[in-house]
């Protein structure tokens, strides 16, 4: 190791090396793929190689003393050879194996779709990648992907940025000091081989969990080369209630599925599912939308939630019962006790009623419900989930179990605590941490940062040199998904095949590469590892092909778990609830993970960062969710900062009244507060961590005291509902507005132009003018806001699609988000449990566009397909369009928000969409260049635009296929025949713009019996 | 004409007066003593000055009428071709020609067009600017623009004698008499 | 000037006994041009002057540092957001224009209506047109997200063919100010042109006297000229009438065109232009009493001329109040919710104190000009001429941010905050205005010197014979 020391002047610029021969190099040296990966040859010593990487000014550090003028001439050479490792973008050498929606060969300005999957946590999310002449560009569903249905999620669209961050690690490190892999893979023989002779008893991994089965074949070959070894499985938030849960209902570690399609009545016991991260998200959404369709009469599903963080989930609900988290429980085990399903506690008087009605709700529909419960929720209320489900006859029918999807499952926390004090009694002598972030997130009690200390050589493969890059000797830079070779299971099981659509950008080794050089002599690329794997398993037949189409397809046909049979060991025997035990806590701190930067991994994103929260519509802050009520009683307002104390752990938070919350408790979301997480993330919102310790991960007693106040907090849905105080009294902003039109189920199939009763429409009729004929193409768009569920996925689509800007939380806090597409929460009734509408809204592309007719200079104007168009290379920004906007979609760049010198950006934005600059107006264009592929292609084959051929951004990421977008000419196009529905309306339709963008009515199905005590 | 080439080589005879109303009697006086080319000059505007001399209507408000009349059309007609000949573009549901949303630019030309032939037409109809005018060779004459006022027989005018002239003007009892020489 | 003699015989006898005369007696063709020209030639540069011209410089400089400032980083140092487009540049425009009305209100229409006492501040009332107007003209280039592209605002041949887009009410607003601009200086100039030749007759210094001779083109005083200049000076008060009530007009469009409820109104034509001319003679009283203390000009500029004055604001003020009594009446009248809800919203909303102290301000405090007492105690008419100033900066305020915080969608509504780049502007432009207005009562007539000649008795003609 020590001889690796960069700071001798020859391990920095090699007196044998002379300019002349780089230059030769150079020369010889091969363009193309082949170049970069011969970039260590060509430099030939680890030092030229470590002066390479002083060009880059992040890793610049200070000058060795006999540099002189010659060295620095061999320096710019060097950098000559080594311009464009930031700005070329490098295809992997590989063949991989475009998606059959495009030719094989790259042709200019076509993109390629390659099918690929994002690893989240243990489950692999489908994707369909978008590259533009080898440059990814944005994440799509993956429409054949059984697990996927064609949806996708806020991650895996805001994970293209995180591709081309450029707070990566880019480096190998040692002590702080760059270094190489050749470096590091010599530093580490000598620590393996001695782990060898000990059978590896002092080796410990730890991961994050694993389904992956290549990665769990080397797992076993680790296994086997160091017997004694330990692989540590850990994330922060994590399904241990889920699997000590199932434990106890069957004895053993299994996976629930559930299958909403055949659901009549969802009953969730702080269930959220309907939230991206939620295993099997995709997959729950669209099905749960495909039952909640009116249309479908009395099947049409019910959907009770018991709940206690308001989520968007919850906001679908036709019953929302908000409850603090540990009450769950008592409820879980009245409603068993209904079902007879064991449990036998009692309900609280005031859910008597709620429990009786829905007890008798799920006795009728024996064999079509089901019961999901959270993963927050301790194990009890699975253990009751799981019988309440075999209760009621749902196993096989809506529920179905199967093989759990990480390839060893663990309790994690528990596999943590032991390895922390393994490290703390010095029995660890090697730590490789592959992936996670300990330091940071680990629970507060096991002090991680201290144990691993103890560790005398600690190895950390991480994309980022984040709170755990400060205690490692080395550090390994990561590679992203797009750039790595590999595969994953989605809940299902299905083995979904990650290609890399890029050679790393930063010369990084794939985890699969990184743990085969722990056990391989030789070093093996990812590609052939997975590859290998692969052949071993696909036996008979022709591998070739089966590959190429498992590839191609992106995943691996019939791979998906078969349903297990699995027998429950009678009526769980249940810890008592924490509802019992003696006075209730004054305060209940309820730990979430970020609906948008999760657990923190994805916090240096900035798309996340400014996607407001579902439902909250915070962005760019974690709050102390508490309720309204609440929040009276002990005099807090909006943005008063609290001190939250968790048995001697505290940390200050600021307050957010949240209607729907349950009272006398708070929640906090994790993952903000990093220290080293990047420039975005960085000193953003606080550390929930800090106070969450082991033993209470999910729930906890606390004491919150205010500590101060005015917190400012950015909401880009201008106006708070909660806060009625600034309104004028008696006045009803929403009253005889009819922008969200509901009924109940029984209303809705006894009058079903419901939505059209009050409305004040202006007959076509009624105009002096006549009206433009659209003959060929007439674009148009319908969001159905029954199946929308608030999840902000399209936002990010939306904002990927369009090189749309990030501004900030200050400018957010000034009204000056630009995501062109906003999803509107309404909330109604009291604040204690309100119901909820979500509304998205981007452009709706009225016919009488009221912001053309007062732009001066003509920068937005319709086209002959009735789009309204931006002209932004016309525009002069005098904003009177989106002053005279009634839908107030219009985005301005008030500042120069676009980052112009990134190299990464550069190469990240979509080519097809321009880049608008300071003091032009923007706006959704309905993705106008995709409306343009679509009419290229019809016409160069000489046909008229197919249905469905041209899909925007948004609609192919809704996960819930809310967004219908098409030719509203075509009367057999989907558009066409949902606007016909009478369910559909426009917005403001009183101000005669004649939208093309129109919403369908909501429909909810209420329980008869309980209509009337929600009513209130 | 011969007459003229006997007539001494000033530009004319200017009488002084005190006030407004001497000045247009005298006016009247010399056109009835049959003088046309001469003059009036005072500090401030006196319609009666201007009639006695003869001179009763200008072409101002013709000028002002045509520049009105070219402003206006000339204005909807630009209007007319960008937005129905030159480039017709859907503008939020309007028809190409919005005439009602023409008319207020093109009152604007119209009003623009008409000051403007006024001022310049004024301006050009006076001989305006002239920095040189015999006038100004007469010390006294400068107190025009303060408090006195002047009549000026032009030695142009075909009945202009030096002598039969001065005597004239002396029977109009002005404050003083002076020649104005070129 | 060409007063018919039963109103000359009027000035003389004065017959309003309760009402001051509008030229005291005693004075003569030449005391009245030596007292107005002396003021600029020989009246040594005094101290009170000097630092007002420096308070008008410096806040020129703020302006200058703040419009620099704005190039430079954007219009995103105001407070304006998504959905408050419009912000302080706007209400400024609206504000300055307005002022700029009572010049040529002043000038022409009391001209047609040979309101003689117009003769003493007309001069003075164009040039503080011409400075407002100077400062409006300002702001909607100012407020454009990328102003270096303004000249698409006029229509031109340009390479890709494309014009302005002339339904939209900015482009009118290009029209009309720009013709008011340049009508108002026009009409200044020639009004000028006559003492322009008195000024070179009157200076000594050979560089003033060229410099005022040249301006005055060599006006000699000839009967036809006058007779051309009449013609026309009385046809420009006849175009100019017509066009400041259009300019007010066209700009209350920018709101009454659009669909923003508490902006698509119809009455906002008639209310903008008597506003404007209400704001327009307060600001004539802020700048004449000063003025007439400080140059003892109190013999021309009369009680006479500041009675009137106060009694027209005392009016306009009063077609104010119906204005915002009938923006009332008609949001509820109307049965459209978002317009009850607009005013609903401007009484009992975030900005109701504004609106409150708006009406106050336009509304209860000018009902004490009824009373002759207050009509006459310059100090009072001075007061209340700066509230009222006031009071209509707030009108737009009220008009342009309560109306664009709070509209269609609740979902996006917002709030205004003005920054203090915002406030630089504003008080920038005051700066520009009264450094411009010290400027000109040092080096021109602030009174027409030929104008007030005529309103002596001995400027009649006398027909005692036929």
């Amino acid at each position: 190791m020590e001889n690796e020391s960069p700071n001798k002047p020859e391990a920095v610029c090699p007196s044998k090396l002379e300019l002349a021969e780089v230059k030769e190099k150079l020369a010889r040296a091969k363009s193309g793929p082949q170049y970069w990966r011969s970039l260590e040859e060509l430099a030939q010593t680890d030092g030229f190689y470590d002066m390479l990487h002083r060009e880059f000014p992040r890793q610049a550090s200070v000058w060795p003393e006999g540099s002189s003028r010659r060295d620095f001439l061999k320096l710019m050479s060097a950098s000559m050879a080594l311009a464009g490792l930031s700005a070329c973008v490098k295809q992997p050498l590989e063949p991989i194996v475009p998606y059959v929606r495009q030719p094989d060969e790259i042709v200019l300005g076509k993109p390629l779709f390659f099918a690929s999957a994002m690893p989240f946590g243990a489950y692999a999310t489908p994707v369909l990648v978008e590259s533009h002449e080898g440059r990814p560009t944005k994440i799509e569903g993956n429409p054949e992907h059984p697990a996927g249905l064609g949806g996708s999620d806020v991650f895996a669209q805001a994970s293209i940025l995180d591709m081309y961050d450029p707070d990566r690690s880019q480096t190998i490190t040692y002590r702080g000091e760059m270094s190489t892999w050749s470096g590091f893979a010599a530093a580490l023989k000598g620590p393996l081989n001695s782990q060898k002779a000990v059978q590896g008893s002092g080796l410990r991994i730890l991961s994050r969990p694993v389904s992956s089965p290549t990665m769990a074949s080397l797992m076993d070959a680790v296994q086997a080369a160091y017997p004694d070894s330990k692989w540590v499985q850990y994330e922060p938030v994590n399904r241990d209630n889920v699997r000590t849960g199932s434990q106890m209902a069957f004895g053993q570690f299994v996976e629930t599925r559930y299958n909403l399609e055949k659901a009549a009545i969802i009953l969730s016991l702080d269930g959220d599912f309907l939230s991206s991260g939620f295993p099997g998200f995709l997959y729950y959404a669209r099905t749960f939308a495909a039952r909640r369709n009116p249309d479908l009469g009395e099947r049409m599903s019910r959907f009770y939630s018991i709940e206690s963080t308001p989520t968007n989930t919850g906001g679908k609900a036709d019953h929302r019962l908000p409850v603090r988290a540990s009450e769950v429980e008592q409820l879980a085990r009245a409603v068993a006790a209904g079902l007879g399903a064991g449990g036998g506690a009692s309900a609280k008087p005031e859910q008597q009623k709620f429990v009786a009605a829905l007890a008798k709700d799920l006795q009728a529909h024996k064999g079509a419900a089901v019961v999901i419960p959270g993963d927050n929720q301790p194990p009890a209320v699975h253990a009751l989930a799981h019988a309440m489900n075999s209760a009621l006859g749902a196993v096989g029918n809506t529920v179905i179990y199967t093989d759990t999807v990480e390839a060893t499952p663990q309790i994690q926390t528990a596999a943590l605590k032991e390895l922390v004090d393994e490290m703390n009694a010095g029995k660890v002598d090697l730590l490789i941490i592959l992936g996670s972030n300990p330091v940071y997130d680990a629970p507060a009690d096991f002090a991680f940062a201290k144990a691993m200390d103890e560790v005398p050589l600690r190895v950390q493969y991480s994309s980022y040199q984040d709170e755990t890059y400060d205690h490692v000797h080395w550090h390994v830079n990561g590679t992203h998904y797009l750039e790595e070779w590999g595969d994953c299971r989605a809940f299902d099981g299905t083995v979904t095949i990650t290609q890399p659509l890029v050679a790393p950008l930063y010369n990084a080794k794939s985890p699969y590469e990184f743990i085969f050089s722990l056990i391989g002599s030789s070093e093996t690329a990812g590609y052939d590892i997975v590859r290998k794997y692969w052949q071993g398993q696909m036996k008979g037949g022709d591998f070739d092909a089966a590959w190429r189409k498992a590839v191609h397809d992106g995943f691996v046909a019939n791979t998906a778990f078969p349903a297990k049979s699995v027998s429950a060991k009678g009526s769980p025997t249940l810890s008592p609830a924490a509802g019992d035990k003696g006075g209730a806590p004054e305060t209940e701190v309820m730990f979430r993970r970020d609906p948008m930067i999760y657990d923190g991994s994805r916090a240096n994103n900035a798309w996340l960062q400014e996607t407001p929260k579902p439902l909250i519509n915070l962005c760019w802050d974690n709050a102390v969710l508490i309720s309204p009520i609440t929040a009276k009683k002990r005099g807090l307002v909006t943005g008063d900062v609290v001190e939250i104390d968790v048995n001697g752990r505290k940390v200050k938070g600021p307050i957010w009244p949240q209607p729907g919350h349950p009272n006398d408790s708070i929640t906090v979301f994790l993952g903000y507060g990093r220290t080293k997480g990047g420039r975005v993330a960085d000193g953003v919102g606080f550390d929930g961590y800090q106070i969450r310790t082991s033993d209470a991960p999910w729930i906890a007693n606390a004491k919150i005291t205010k500590v101060g106040s005015g917190y400012g907090f950015a909401i880009p849905q201008g106006f708070q509902y909660i806060d009625y105080s600034d309104l004028p009294k008696g006045t009803e902003p929403l009253k005889n507005r009819h922008i969200i039109r509901k009924a109940t189920l029984e209303d809705f199939m006894r009058n079903p132009n419901f939505a059209h009763e009050e409305e004040e429409r202006v007959p076509p009729e009624m105009t002096l003018y006549y009206p433009y004929q659209y003959t060929e193409l007439k674009w148009g768009m319908t969001i159905d806001m029954n199946s929308c569920i608030g999840c902000k996925t399209c936002i990010v689509a939306c904002q990927a699609e369009n090189n749309i800007p990030v501004v900030g939380k200050e400018q957010t806090m000034r009204g000056r988000q630009m995501q062109w597409l906003r999803v509107d929460v309404y909330y109604e009734g009291g604040t204690e449990n309100p119901g909820v509408y979500y509304q998205p809204i981007p452009c709706q592309q009225c016919e009488n566009a009221p912001c053309e007719v007062v732009c001066p200079v003509g920068a937005t104007v319709h086209s002959t397909e009735g789009l309204n168009d931006m002209v932004y290379n016309r525009c002069v920004g005098t904003r009177y369009c989106s002053n005279n906007c009634p839908y107030k979609v219009r985005r301005f760049n008030f500042l120069l928000w676009q980052d112009w010198t990134t190299p990464q950006y550069k190469m990240m934005r979509n080519p097809e969409v321009t880049i608008r600059s300071r003091g032009v107006m923007e706006k959704c264009t309905y993705c106008i260049q995709r409306i343009a592929h679509g009419r290229m292609t019809a016409e160069k084959e000489n046909r008229s635009v197919r249905d469905g051929e041209v899909v925007t951004a948004c609609q192919q990421a809704c996960p819930a296929g809310a967004i219908v977008f098409g030719n509203l000419n075509d009367k057999d196009s989907r558009v066409a025949k949902i606007k016909a529905q009478q369910r559909n309306y426009s917005l403001l339709e009183d101000l005669n713009t004649r939208p093309r963008t129109t919403y369908m009515a909501v429909v909810q199905n209420p329980n008869p019996e309980l209509e009337q005590s929600e009513s209130s | 004409m011969s007459h003229k080439a006997l007539s001494p080589a000033i530009y004319g005879l200017m009488a002084e007066f005190d006030s407004s109303t001497e000045l247009v009697e005298a006016a009247r006086a010399a056109y009835a003593a049959g003088y046309r080319m001469m003059d009036a000059y005072s500090p401030f505007p006196i319609d009666e000055a201007s009639e006695a001399i003869g001179f009763h209507k200008s072409r101002v408000p013709l000028v002002v009428l045509l520049g009105g009349l070219l402003g206006g059309l000339s204005g909807f007609a630009l209007q007319y071709w960008i937005n129905v000949i030159a480039y017709p573009l859907n503008i939020g549901g309007k028809p190409y020609d919005s005439w009602p949303a023409f008319i207020v630019p093109s009152f604007e030309m119209t009003i623009l067009f008409a000051g403007l032939a006024g001022v310049f037409g004024m301006f050009a109809l006076n001989g305006l600017p002239m920095p040189y005018h015999p006038l100004f060779n007469v010390d006294r004459f400068s107190r025009v623009t303060r408090d006195k006022f002047f009549l000026c027989v032009e030695a142009a005018d075909p009945k202009f004698d030096l002598v039969d002239t001065q005597r004239f003007m002396e029977s109009l009892k002005p404050v003083s008499i002076a020649e104005v020489p070129h | 000037m060409n007063q018919g003699p039963e109103e000359k015989t009027a000035l003389l006898e004065n017959p309003w006994p309760d009402e001051p005369p509008v030229l005291t007696p005693g004075q003569s063709y030449g005391s009245m041009t030596d007292q107005i020209a002396d003021a600029v030639l020989t009246r040594p540069i005094g101290l009170g002057w000097l630092a007002g011209l420096a308070i008008g410089m410096g806040l020129l400089g703020i302006l200058m540092a703040a419009i620099t400032y704005l190039f430079l980083v954007g219009v995103g140092i105001w407070g304006i957001n998504i959905p408050i487009g419009w912000g302080f540049a706007i209400i400024n425009f609206v504000w300055w224009i307005g002022i700029g009305h009572a010049g040529t209100l002043i000038s022409a229409i009391l001209l047609l209506l040979k309101q003689s006492w117009r003769n003493s501040i007309n001069r003075f009332a164009e040039a503080m047109t011409l400075f407002a107007v100077a400062c409006a003209g300002m702001f909607p280039l100012l407020h454009m997200g990328r102003p270096w592209l303004g000249y698409w605002m006029f229509p031109y041949p340009s390479s890709m063919g494309v014009w302005p887009q002339f339904r939209s009410p900015l482009v009118w607003d290009v029209f009309a100010v720009s013709t008011y601009a340049t009508i108002s200086a026009v009409f200044w100039y020639v009004g000028l042109v006559p003492d322009f030749a008195t000024m070179r007759e009157k200076a000594s210094n050979v560089y003033t006297k060229s410099v005022y001779g040249l301006l005055a083109m060599g006006w000699r005083g000839s009967a036809r000229h006058w007779k051309r200049y009449e013609a026309l000076y009385i046809l420009l008060a006849g175009i100019a009438t017509p066009l400041v009530l259009s300019v007010h007009t066209v700009v209350s469009f920018d709101f009454a065109i659009s669909i923003v409820p508490g902006w698509h109104t119809t009455i906002f034509p008639p209310y903008f232009v008597a506003g404007a001319i209400y704001s327009g003679f307060a600001m004539v009283l802020v700048l004449a009493i000063p003025i007439r203390h400080y140059y003892g000009l109190q013999n021309m500029i009369t009680m006479r001329h500041l009675q009137n004055s106060a009694k027209i604001m005392l009016a306009t003020g009063l077609i104010v109040g119906y204005g915002y009594f009938f923006e009332a009446f008609m949001a509820f009248y109307s049965g459209s919710t978002y317009e009850r809800f607009m005013m609903e919203n401007r009484w009992l909303g975030p900005y109701a104190v504004f609106y409150w102290s708006l009406i106050f301000f336009n509304l209860v405090v000018p009902q004490v000009l009824w009373l002759p007492k207050i009509r006459a105690n310059t100090k009072w008419l001075f007061l209340i001429s700066l509230v009222i100033l006031v009071g209509m900066w707030l009108e737009r305020f009220i008009i342009i941010i309560t109306s664009l915080t709070r509209d269609f969608l609740p979902s996006s509504w917002g709030h205004y905050v003005a920054t203090r780049w915002d406030y630089a502007v504003f008080f920038g432009t005051i700066g520009l205005f009264s450094a411009a207005i010290f400027i000109f009562i040092r080096i021109m007539p602030a009174i027409s010197i030929f104008e007030m000649r005529t309103l002596l008795p001995e400027a009649e003609v006398k027909a005692h014979e036929s």
